[in-house]
């Protein structure tokens, strides 16, 4: 993985799933959001900061394309890892409900799998390095073509935004009602509002109202 | 053996609805990335790397690379409901250990086994039939819809999340 996961406070609660403990009689209800980008963005940091888990890995397999599955994990295998591996993490949330947050693979020729990932997802947060702003052409190209309800997070790095929203937004011509905010992976806060975002926007989709852009802030 | 290539186009291949009437852009407006204002680098192209290496991980579903009935989610759980006989393949038995008591999705169970998801499913779709797990959360009938598409899931992920 192309992130550490040090850079996640420490502070976070997480609580933790006793193995011993017994499963709730009644399974819980599974959601799933997914989170894309480029390559490197900021995908597991993201997740990582809010997820109840240590964000875990794994191939997003259905392809012959394996690399080091047996060593899953190795540090020397970062790269390739990053470039097979799906990244994913999970939060419990009132209700007995499971929220599970996925990171696409990072290059293009993984996007078939998208598919399988995206299917019956809440909807997707796409990360945005404006650095690199190609990166995420992809991924917005493919949730704009299947009309998958997403949000544009444009990640401050170091917590500085050098572009104006709209500058992003224009760059990337994407609808005006397609929400965009600033965030920053590393920020549980920043991670949650781009959650809160895109399900609201979700929501707005299902019930047929035109949703308005939510204006984004700078995170922190 | 094993090629499992799912029949599915490239996305980058299709056109983006660009007439609008859809929600796209103003379609006089620029092309993606076509005029980045300054300090919008476009960067070079993705890494790629060496060639594919052999998947030995599916030798333990016999070559087979689609569970017996339906392809399960990723975020399918699985709940066990036998303990591990002497039969079960080792990977089946582990399986069986981490999903008893508690449920796991299938892409948990993928990461805590260092097997690529496409074996667990396989796996798990044998339990599944011989009654040694129940799986949760399957593909959704117009009846029961998925739960990202009813409002009080929503609703109640969106004050879930909130909460936190």
């Amino acid at each position: 993985m192309a992130y550490p996961h040090s850079d996640v406070a420490p502070a976070l609660p997480r609580a933790r799933r006793d193995a011993e403990s017994a499963a709730p009689a009644v399974a819980p209800t599974v959601v799933k959001i997914v989170v894309a980008g480029g390559f490197a963005v900021g995908k597991t940091t993201f997740i990582g900061s809010i997820s109840d888990i240590e964000p875990l890995s794994t191939e997003a397999a259905m392809t012959e394309h394996s690399v080091g599955v047996d060593d899953a994990g190795a540090a020397a295998d970062a790269k390739t890892l990053t470039t097979v591996a799906m990244d994913f993490g999970r939060i419990s949330l009132p209700g007995n409900l499971w929220l599970y947050l996925f990171g696409t693979p990072g290059q293009d020729r993984f996007l078939f799998m998208w598919d399988d990932l995206v299917r019956g997802a809440v909807g997707a947060v796409v990360l945005v390095d404006t650095d690199r702003l190609d990166q995420c052409f992809p991924a917005v190209d493919y949730f704009e073509t299947r009309r998958i309800p997403f949000v544009l997070a444009v990640n401050c790095f170091d917590g500085v935004a050098r572009h104006t929203l709209d500058d992003v937004r224009e760059a990337l011509a994407v609808s005006s009602d397609v929400p965009m905010l600033y965030t920053d992976a590393r920020s549980r806060a920043a991670t949650k509002q781009a959650l809160v975002t895109l399900v609201q926007h979700a929501m707005e989709r299902l019930s047929g109202e035109p949703g308005p852009g939510a204006p984004g802030s700078p995170p922190g | 053996m094993g090629e499992p290539s799912p029949d599915l186009g490239d996305p980058l291949r299709i056109p983006l609805p660009r007439n609008g009437s859809v929600s796209g852009p103003d379609p006089t407006g620029p092309a993606r990335g076509a005029q980045l204002p300054p300090g919008l680098p476009v960067g070079g192209p993705g890494e790629e790397d060496g060639e594919a290496a052999y998947v030995r991980p599916y030798t333990v579903t016999g070559g087979r690379t689609r569970p017996s009935g339906m392809t399960l989610p990723f975020e399918a759980l699985v709940e066990g409901l036998a303990a591990p006989r002497p039969e079960h393949a080792p990977e089946s038995r582990r399986i069986l250990g981490l999903v008893t008591g508690q449920y796991l999705s299938v892409a948990e169970l993928s990461a805590h086994l260092h097997l690529p998801v496409g074996v667990v499913r396989v796996l798990v779709g044998d339990l599944a039939d011989e009654g040694a797990v129940r799986v949760h959360g399957l593909t959704t009938t117009a009846s029961a819809p998925a739960p990202a598409t009813t409002l009080s899931v929503l609703e109640s992920v969106l004050n879930g999340i909130s909460a936190l």
